[in-house]
């Protein structure tokens, strides 16, 4: 046991006098956290529109009222007629125009249809979309509001409710994937790093030849990481509950288990990887391409998996990332226990299984 | 004078990776206190050989024993009764010299005390009073290289285990190396060192020469020279591999 403190101490000596690993460890996840919660959102906020109106009745006029008193749009010019538009646009401030048509009012009582032109700059496709949708929303429930006074025979009223998050914050749906990727990327490029730099300068033959045994030698390299990366989740979640207002609906406890299992998955993915690789150097680019991409890409972080081609969706199941955000989203946003959520903890735990049978393997192998 | 105790015995033993034989048979002895040397080419199989004695590598067949315990099922036990330096400088480049030290120490199971003193002993021996909170790193390779030695010998183990120790090292520091092995060895600590240096063949009690995997040749360097009839070991190990072509 005292040899095994003396090995952590080493360890962490290693750690502290590399500003670099110290600032993967420690500056990356709160950069990362900060850049995700502010800089990339899906959100739309104070859009700047024009309004070309060709009626200028009191329909238009208080449609155009409801649009500019929400949070959503900020109604900069008005436009006479359509050989403004294409300028406005170019100036790039506007990112919407509407054009009513002309008896705007008059049409609708007289043949129940009236149409609105909403033009969108789609040089960015997805606030393009929003500004569709969040318009189509507007006219939607001013359709409505109007309808109760006129009797129609039917009709189907959608109401829908966003639950779980539903202001439909997006820094929501990045905390769970951020907090994914830097654990895993601490934990699994971290250890694989610094055991494989162990095997470049020839001191892990020392380690092999002194009276340790290879399973200590491992332990004690991932030993360290373990509690840092324990430290980094926290930081996580604090961050994520004091500055973006997550909410943390169920047990705090229980998200913490979940963590520590998933930076177990990580650290005996980060032994495989330095069982595989003899440089540093492999170990990263293994680490960077064989890990981050599939987990930024294939996890369901960003890009839902449901809407995923069949075969990426079956090569998503054997990604620890995809369980992990699942298990993470299921208890901060949806509040739900062990019951809910026992069966991707089994596949993580299958998983660890798994990886470290195999480094042991080819451990062994390598020893022969 | 009784006849000193063998510490290492090796017989017919044997490394394959697939059809490739790297250690072919191998048979020799190692007296206790000797400085043996394990001479041979790059790619002669001395690493093998040595890996095999070290227990990090287990032998095809024949059998060896090192320390009087076998490097088939008690590897464990050799461990704790060798040291060994190998090609690479070995030591961490940012501990300071005395955490490197305090770690190796650790790893061997030493008591804090007793590293505490063998710290002080070492340090004191080697010079290195000054500069004993800096950091390995910057220290010159020759320094390196014998703090290294120091270390290897810090569990007063029974045999040392040296591969190619004095790679790229100049000739003073190497000369002032084999000063350490010959006090080492005097103080009854067997020194098996592989070098490619044929001069350094020179200082080692008794030799053998590998080629291609076999022990070509065994015996102490005056009469390898006076058998082959030539002046120098680096003569020597010239016809020898000719011999062999």
């Amino acid at each position: 046991m005292k040899r095994f403190i003396g090995f952590i101490k080493k360890e962490f000596y290693h750690i502290f006098r590399d500003r670099r690993s110290l600032f993967i460890l420690f500056g990356m996840p709160i950069a990362q956290i900060l850049l995700f919660g502010f800089a990339i959102t899906n959100e739309i906020n104070n859009v700047d529109i024009a309004i070309l109106d060709h009626s200028k009745d009191a329909t238009t006029e208080e449609i155009i009222n409801k649009i500019s008193a929400s949070k959503y749009f900020t109604i900069k010019q008005m436009i006479a007629n359509e050989a403004e538009i294409e300028p406005a646009f170019k100036k790039g401030k506007i990112k919407a125009v509407l054009n009513f048509e002309k008896d705007f009012s008059k049409n609708l009582i007289k043949n129940q249809n009236a149409t609105i032109q909403i033009i969108t700059d789609a040089t960015d496709p997805n606030t393009a979309n929003s500004i569709t949708n969040y318009i189509n929303a507007i006219l939607q429930n001013y359709r409505q509001s109007e309808n109760k006074a006129i009797q129609i025979e039917y009709q189907i009223i959608p109401q829908t409710r966003m639950v779980y998050n539903p202001e439909l914050k997006s820094v929501f749906m990045f905390v769970p994937g951020v907090m994914t990727i830097i654990l895993m990327l601490v934990s699994a490029m971290m250890t694989s790093i610094s055991i494989t730099r162990e095997k470049e300068l020839g001191t892990m033959e020392i380690l092999l030849v002194s009276p340790l045994k290879p399973f200590q030698v491992i332990i004690g390299k991932v030993v360290p990481y373990i509690f840092l990366s324990v430290i980094n989740a926290i930081v996580i979640v604090v961050l994520s509950i004091f500055i973006f207002k997550m909410p943390v609906q169920g047990s705090l406890f229980l998200l913490g288990l979940e963590s520590v299992l998933f930076i177990i998955t990580s650290l005996a993915l980060g032994i495989l990887i330095s069982t595989i690789s003899k440089t540093q150097q492999a170990a990263m680019m293994i680490s960077l391409m064989g890990l981050m991409l599939p987990v930024i890409l294939l996890s369901g972080f960003i890009f839902p998996v449901s809407s995923m081609p069949v075969p990426l969706q079956i090569i998503s199941n054997i990604i620890p990332a995809k369980w992990f955000i699942i298990i993470l989203k299921g208890i901060m946003l949806k509040g739900v226990g062990m019951a809910f959520i026992w069966k991707e903890t089994l596949i993580l735990i299958g998983m660890t299984l798994f990886f470290t049978g195999l480094s042991v393997k080819k451990y062994k192998i390598r020893l022969e | 004078m009784r006849e000193a105790e063998n510490v290492i015995v090796a017989d017919q033993l044997t490394k394959k990776f697939g059809d490739f034989t790297a250690v072919d048979a191998i048979s020799f002895k190692v007296k206790k206190g000797e400085i043996f040397g394990f001479l041979g080419a790059n790619g002669a199989g001395k690493t093998t050989a040595m890996k095999m004695l070290i227990g990090i590598s287990k032998p095809s067949s024949g059998t060896a024993t090192v320390a009087g315990f076998d490097v088939y099922t008690q590897t464990e036990a050799i461990k704790k009764n060798i040291g060994y330096m190998s090609q690479k400088f070995a030591l961490y480049d940012d501990l300071t010299v005395k955490e490197n030290i305090t770690f190796f120490g650790g790893i061997y199971g030493l008591p804090r005390k007793k590293i505490k003193e063998k710290r002080e002993e070492l340090i004191s021996q080697l010079g290195l009073e000054n500069i004993s909170n800096k950091l390995v790193g910057s220290l010159p390779l020759g320094w390196k290289q014998k703090l290294s030695f120091s270390v290897s010998l810090l569990h007063e183990p029974k045999i040392v285990f040296l591969d190619e120790p004095t790679g790229g090292v100049d000739p003073i520091t190497r000369r002032h190396f084999w000063e350490m092995i010959y006090k080492a060895a005097n103080q009854g600590t067997t020194i098996f060192v592989t070098t490619h240096y044929m001069d350094e063949a020179e200082y080692c009690d008794r030799v053998s020469i590998m080629v291609e995997g076999k022990i070509e040749a065994l015996e102490t360097p005056k009469k390898l020279k006076e058998q082959f009839n030539v002046a120098s070991m680096n003569d020597v190990f010239l016809k020898l591999a000719r011999n062999i072509e």
